[in-house]
């Protein structure tokens, strides 16, 4: 490998040509600060628009300063990363920034863990000059059901829309307008509503202020609380434990279910379940599906729909409505573990403690932003009543633990309630990419094959990569798997599954890189990739852990199917646990 | 006998179209249409004197020719031989009339290399081109020499870049060349953005063909068979003429497979701006030609790397190919000849502003700025006195006296505080506010930033507020220090050529017109009279008659006094619009 | 989602379809495409945006990133006697900014803006190449030279009835 010496801050380095100034600076433990740049090593993700020129440092020999997040190391290059000239010139910009932003911090939902906020503590920032005359560019407020767009507080790092066109491949949003006025923004300046969004939340995961954020359940959440006529039943996604922690300050990777679930006994809802529960029955719902396809297919139907789908990431559902809506009778019709959930409680549970629907409110902490919009989709009711009211992410209800003073670091672990906080190991790893399949093919394997499984893990459906492959043995059937997150990998697969030439028997896709721990809903990561693969060991690990690692071993879900739903796709199953998609794509209509 | 009418935008402004009309109609009428030959050439320079007819071959030169003369001139001229005294151009000293343009001071110090066929030749008319040895260079390069070989021989000329930076354009395209790829191409830099610049347009307004023999030359020189004329959408006429020219080119066989059977392929396609001034920068403009926003991005890699589709790419400007054909035919030596030491050739300036001869020049380089000013330029308008001269646009500086005398070159005018730009000279008397003039400038790039990098798209804002608080009198001594602060800032930090030189006209006006900036801080006065927040109006009551106009005319009611009294200004209700002034038979409306 | 539906005629959408496949529907044409369309409709609607997005295959977000950067794209109809002020520097010196002000005046508009009648709109652009007449007014395609405010009524007058 090439390499080139050069000296930063009077200290010599060798490094590999090629390396950014700021990468090699940081080698050396200089940390170079900045706003625009951010890169998910392990998810090849970067975004390095140069934009921000809060990095800038002074190269011997160069007329003006250079942009350390992308300016390359060159033999002998003298750099300087503090002299007074680029500590003045960071600052100044520095004050630029700030002079078109608004001074909100007490009452900015990011407030706390703001990068911009961060970078006016570190640089000292004590005064922004001309403020009587600066003007402030502005821009309209716009509230989805999951997403708060608030561009007067955005910085155009492009970090939303690299995430949202590379690596999503969405194209919801776009730089718009230009100069003072330019901004981040989907098409005509419209709502995101009216845009083909999914509400993957991956542009507000990286967000480095207070432009994009979720829309704040808790308020809601609190008033059903103190209503004494409700039921109030929780459920918690698998990634959620992975990562609540880090809120408190935990190491990244610590996993709290037992915390968790006590700390919602204290919160005081009525019931502490856990989504888990529900992810089990959607492998019993989507695995029969699938070997039921594999096995019409297998007898010679033509007309059988092959690959099958997973079904349980609403971000990625919204994104084959809007851009794949000929494929919609491809993905399994399974609801997902949200909606499994919020059916089966306000049924099956609902009717065993004797209450109403309409008196029992379910509420969901979700790693997702995309859940809330899912909750109020209109087929999701009864009467207007929805299965899931309300949803908030890992990060609202870490900020509702610490409203309730709960000692969150001291609390005992508890256990989730039952019949419905009982689940496997299975369940536990949807919250990684390829767990869902994997948890699948342990069910699938078991009942295809009759036998039982010597090994539950299939490492070969595990990893970072964006496409995975793996041909599972089914006893002489070789089952072809596919695995895609991040919304541009689904992008690839489905165009073969368009165009008739995909090899697969069934494909996992997960709207988030990584998959839920890396969801909108979780605490941010601000760009450090180890946060995330940290957050999916403690999922394989809490996994290992459990002596049930198989959905169909979970004896509440033999209990649901025995007492209630009869067996797997069964009429009543359908009804309630399966749905179907639309074509949302844009209609252009003739006028008449 | 030919009669060559000026197609410039200019003149065409003033209804050259019209004179072209009807000399045609007066020469039918004569019978005399096949003699006669009447052409519409491109600007002949002297924009100011247009609409401009010139007779050949005895070189008449008549100025501001109306339509209305045609007969006059058909009657006298054609068919009398003698010439239309009226219509001549009358030596503002000497008060003679001169008819050989060679002997008027605006060309008597000019050598046109870039514009030598521009007002001699019909644009639309490719054996005109020929005739002056059009086609003639690229069949040398093509016949008589490898690419090296050309590539040398601009090397050797000394030929810099005309759009501004004055790269030096044979190590440009000797990097290009050197670059391997499958496919390269060649861009021509038409964009022009410039604010008072109207050079490029007259060379492909006027001499299309020479834009494309250059590119074609290029494109053997580097190993390139595509061309693009990146041209802004604003200039219609010279669009038309290059798709005439193209069209006829091909015809030719000059443009396509196999070009003067040496198997030598090269074509050219249009792609038009949309008007933004970013676009001439180059990185800009190739993602402008990709169809995306003009953001530009960091350098390296520069074009010649990476640029158009990523594939290496050599963008000149339309000056700098205009002079290569002559180059090659006549020789590196001899464009060395000419010029400065570091600076060869000649140099194309839009001279304008408050100047007598408003034209368009070709001096050589080392020319003074007082011999374009006083001797070409005719010097200033109204017998006013000369306060400064603009040089290079948004990104250049104001000279003044003490620059008179400086040659004019690339280095010569960064030393003195502006630059070369792409030539546009715009010359100010003693009523222009220098402040009010970097105000503008600034107005101008707040406008046109991309709005990517932070410094370019907030700084360039808060310099503008901050001038324009100064000239309403409210600036401070800290506030002219801090304006000298981000402007270094911005220079150090922006992203792109444009905010990196963006502070040029506040920091050159500081330098050379620092008590004006003092006069507006400290004593809260425009010298130039330009700032109406600075002005006072009142009423010299011995001039004074009382016969109430001014008091009728003022909209806010800031005037009395009695009828045949002398009349009184309020200076607390005056809102300074100067109607009293305007209104006053007596000039006893004084203003300070 | 998107429950917007776009309505146009048929006739527009055909001839949207056809400017974009002169270009072979090629996403990199997408200035190209939106030039033609201007040239034809006038103006840029978010109608016109959303069909040219379809058939170049791209986001329109991207395509409204587009139009929303260059000034000469416009989502607003024009005046039917469009009026551009230069405010190239040559024109800015010789008192362009106070012809401007008096077009506003009369006409009760800002830059970028058309009369409520729809006769005229106001906008200003940078040198047009006749800087010998500065300062220069286009009125459609008629270029007035060397105009001092004084004259703007009078050149309104050209277009009265
Ligand atoms: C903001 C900005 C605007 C520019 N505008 C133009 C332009 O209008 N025309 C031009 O030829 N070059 C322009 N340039 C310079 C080009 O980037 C480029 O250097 C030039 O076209 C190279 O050609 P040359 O080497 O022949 O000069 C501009 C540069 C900047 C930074
Ligand atoms: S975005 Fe950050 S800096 Fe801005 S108001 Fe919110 S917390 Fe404060
Ligand atoms: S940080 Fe300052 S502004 Fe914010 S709450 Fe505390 S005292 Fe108030
Ligand atoms: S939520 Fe996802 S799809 Fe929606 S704008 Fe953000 S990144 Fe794009
Ligand atoms: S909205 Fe947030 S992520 Fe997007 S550009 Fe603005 S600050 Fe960056
Ligand atoms: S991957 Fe998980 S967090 Fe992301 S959208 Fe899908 S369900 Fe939500
Ligand atoms: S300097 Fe200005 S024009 Fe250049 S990239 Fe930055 S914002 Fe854009
Ligand atoms: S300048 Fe205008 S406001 Fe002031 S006194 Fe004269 S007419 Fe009245
Ligand atoms: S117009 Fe002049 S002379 Fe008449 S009242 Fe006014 S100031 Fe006096
Ligand atoms: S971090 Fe380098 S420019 Fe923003
Ligand atoms: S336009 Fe006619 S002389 Fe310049
Ligand atoms: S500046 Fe107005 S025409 Fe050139």
């Amino acid at each position: 490998m090439e390499t080139v010496k050069l000296t930063i801050d009077n200290k010599q380095i060798e490094v590999q040509k090629g390396t950014t100034i700021l990468k090699a600076a940081r080698e050396m433990g200089i940390d170079i600060p900045t706003l625009c740049h951010m890169e998910l090593h392990d998810l090849k993700i970067e975004n390095k628009p140069g934009g921000c020129r809060i990095c800038v440092v002074e190269v011997q020999g160069r007329r003006n300063l250079a942009p350390a997040c992308i300016t390359k190391c060159d033999e002998g290059m003298v750099v300087r990363t503090h002299n007074p000239r680029v500590l003045n010139a960071r600052r100044t910009v520095m004050e630029f920034i700030l002079s078109d932003h608004p001074k909100d911090c007490l009452t900015c939902p990011k407030s706390g863990r703001c990068e911009l906020q961060d970078m006016a503590v570190r640089l000292g920032i004590r005064d922004i000059p001309h403020q009587d005359i600066s003007e402030m560019s502005t821009y309209r407020l716009d509230t989805s059901p999951s997403i708060i767009r608030d561009l007067d507080k955005c910085i155009m790092c492009r970090r939303c829309e690299m995430m949202c066109n590379e690596v999503q491949t969405v194209g919801a949003l776009s730089g718009i307008n230009r100069g003072f006025t330019a901004a981040v923004a989907p098409a005509f300046e419209q709502n995101l509503e009216y845009s083909t969004c999914t509400y993957c939340g991956q542009c507000v995961a990286v967000c480095p202020t207070g432009a994009l954020t979720e829309v704040d359940h808790t308020p809601e959440v609190l008033r059903a609380l103190a209503d004494p006529s409700k039921t109030v039943v929780v459920q918690t996604a698998p990634a959620v434990r992975a990562a609540l922690g880090e809120e408190f300050g935990m190491e990244p990777g610590t996993s709290v279910t037992g915390k968790m679930a006590a700390a919602l006994r204290a919160l005081g809802f009525d019931y502490v379940f856990d989504t888990d529960f529900a992810a089990d029955l959607t492998i019993m719902e989507e695995g029969t599906e699938l070997l039921g396809r594999v096995d019409k297919f297998l007898k010679g139907d033509k007309n059988v729909k092959l690959p099958i789908l997973t079904s349980c990431c609403p971000g990625w559902i919204n994104f084959f409505e809007n851009n794949f809506p000929e494929l919609k009778d491809v993905p399994s019709t399974a609801k997902s573990p949200q909606q499994m959930f919020g059916a089966i409680a306000k049924t099956y549970f609902a009717d065993k403690i004797n209450i109403k629907r309409e008196d029992m409110v379910v509420v969901s902490v979700m790693p997702c932003l995309a859940k809330k919009y899912e909750r109020q989709r209109p087929e999701f009711s009864v009467n207007g009543n929805p299965d899931v009211d309300y949803s908030i992410s890992t990060r609202e209800l870490a900020s509702f633990i610490k409203q309730a003073n709960i000692d969150f670091l001291n609390l005992s672990d508890e256990e989730f309630d039952r019949p419905l906080g009982e689940s496997t190991g299975a369940a536990v790893i949807f919250g990684n990419t390829g767990g869902v399949i994997e948890a699948a093919v342990r069910t699938a394997y078991e009942l295809y094959t009759g036998k039982k499984l010597d090994k539950v893990d299939f490492e070969q459906l595990r990893g970072m990569e964006g496409v995975r492959k793996a041909t599972i043995d089914f006893n002489g059937l070789p089952l072809n798997i596919g695995i895609a997150h991040g919304l541009s990998n689904a992008r690839k697969l489905l165009n073969d599954v368009k165009a008739g030439k995909s090899e697969f028997h069934a494909i996992e896709i997960m709207a988030c890189p990584g998959g839920c721990i890396g969801g909108g809903g979780q605490p941010l990561h601000h760009g450090d990739s180890s946060i995330l693969m940290a957050r999916a060991k403690a999922i394989y690990d809490e996994d290992a852990s459990k002596t049930l690692r198989k959905s169909h071993e979970n004896p509440y879900i033999k209990q649901l199917y025995d007492e209630f739903l009869g067996e797997p796709n069964s009429e009543k199953a359908h009804h309630l646990l399966h749905t179907h998609y639309f074509d949302k794509k844009k209609k252009i209509i003739v006028k008449q | 006998m030919h009669l060559l009418v000026c197609g410039g935008t200019g003149c065409r402004a003033s209804e050259s179209d019209l004179i072209v009309e009807n000399l045609k109609k007066e020469l039918e009428e004569k019978g005399l249409q096949n003699e006669v030959q009447v052409i519409m050439t491109g600007c002949f320079g002297f924009c100011e004197k247009g609409p401009i007819v010139k007779v050949m071959p005895d070189n008449t030169f008549y100025v501001q020719v109306k339509p209305e003369d045609a007969p006059i001139i058909v009657a006298e001229h054609v068919i009398k031989g003698r010439k239309v005294t009226r219509l001549l151009y009358t030596d503002p000293t000497k008060k003679e009339h001169v008819s050989d343009s060679k002997h008027m001071g605006f060309y008597r110090k000019q050598i046109r290399i870039a514009l030598r066929n521009c007002g001699f030749i019909n644009p639309e008319n490719i054996d005109e081109y020929i005739a002056r040895e059009g086609y003639q260079a690229l069949g040398k390069a093509l016949q008589e020499m490898t690419s090296a070989q050309v590539v040398d021989e601009i090397k050797k000329s000394g030929l810099r870049g005309r759009g501004g930076g004055g790269f030096p354009t044979g190590l440009k395209w000797e990097i290009a060349s050197k670059n391997k790829a499958d496919q390269k191409y060649v861009v021509c830099n038409a964009d022009e953005g410039d604010p008072g610049a109207f050079m490029d347009r007259s060379v492909l307004e006027g001499d299309p063909h020479s834009v494309l023999e250059s590119m074609a030359i290029c494109g053997y020189a580097i190993g390139a068979t595509k061309g693009l004329i990146y041209i802004r959408a604003e200039y219609p006429l010279a669009i038309k003429r290059l798709q005439i020219a193209i069209a006829q080119a091909r015809e030719y066989g000059l443009l396509g497979n196999d070009i003067f059977g040496t198997g030598f392929d090269f074509d050219i396609e249009l792609r038009y701006g949309a008007g933004a001034f970013v676009c001439g920068e180059e990185t800009a403009l190739i993602h402008s030609m990709e169809g995306c926003r003009g953001e530009p991005t960091n350098k390296p890699p520069f074009p010649a790397e990476s640029g158009f589709l990523g594939k290496p790419t050599n963008v000149n400007n339309v000056e700098t190919f205009a002079s290569i054909p002559v180059i090659m035919l006549k020789g590196a030596e001899w464009f060395a000849s000419i010029g400065t030491e570091k600076s060869k050739g000649t140099k194309v300036f839009a001279l304008a502003g408050k100047i007598n001869n408003v034209g368009l020049i070709e001096v050589p380089m080392g020319t003074t700025l007082r011999e374009v000013i006083f001797e070409i330029g005719g010097g200033i308008k109204n017998g006013k006195k000369f306060k400064a001269v603009q040089t290079g646009g948004p990104s250049g500086g104001c000279l003044t006296e003490k620059h008179l005398d400086v040659p004019i070159d690339f280095d010569n005018l960064i030393a003195a505080g502006s630059m070369m730009g792409s030539g546009g000279m715009i010359v100010m008397d003693e009523d222009d506010c220098m402040v009010s003039i970097a105000k503008y400038f600034l107005d101008f790039t707040v406008e046109e930033s991309c709005g990517k990098c932070s410094p370019c798209r907030i700084g360039n804002k808060r310099l503008y507020e901050l001038l324009d608080h100064i000239t309403k009198g409210n600036g401070t001594m800290a506030d002219l220090d801090s304006l000298k602060n981000m402007c270094y800032v911005i220079k150090d930090t922006a992203l792109c050529g444009l905010g990196q030189t963006s502070p040029n006209p506040i920091l050159s006006t500081m330098n050379n017109f620092w008590d004006e900036y003092l006069a507006h801080v400290v004593d809260k006065k425009c010298p130039a009279g330009q700032c109406r927040d600075l002005m006072m109006y009142s009423i010299n009551a011995e001039k004074c008659v009382g016969c109430t106009a001014c008091a009728r005319a003022c909209p806010v009611g800031a005037i009395s006094g009695e009828r045949k009294e002398p009349h009184s200004i309020n200076p607390a209700i005056c809102i300074k619009c100067g109607a009293c002034f305007e209104k006053c038979k007596f000039n006893a409306v004084v203003i300070n | 989602m998107s429950s917007i539906k776009i309505e146009l005629r048929k006739e527009d959408i055909d001839k949207i379809n056809e400017v974009c496949a002169s270009f072979n529907n090629e996403p990199l044409e997408l200035i190209n495409v939106l030039h033609k369309c201007q040239e034809h409709f006038g103006y840029l609607p978010a109608e016109v945006q959303e069909v040219v997005a379809e058939q170049l295959n791209i986001p329109v977000a991207k395509v409204y990133g587009v139009v929303s950067f260059y000034s000469f794209f416009t989502m607003t109809p024009h005046g039917k006697h469009p009026i551009s002020i230069c405010m190239g520097t040559a024109c800015y010196v010789r008192g362009a900014e106070k012809v401007l002000e008096e077009f506003k005046k009369e006409l009760g508009i800002q830059v970028g803006q058309t009369t409520p009648d729809g006769k005229f709109s106001l906008s200003s652009l940078r040198c047009v190449g006749a800087c010998g007449l500065a300062p220069v007014v286009l009125v459609g395609e008629k270029t007035y030279g060397r105009v001092a405010p004084d004259d703007v009524k009078k050149i309104l007058k050209d277009y009265e009835g």
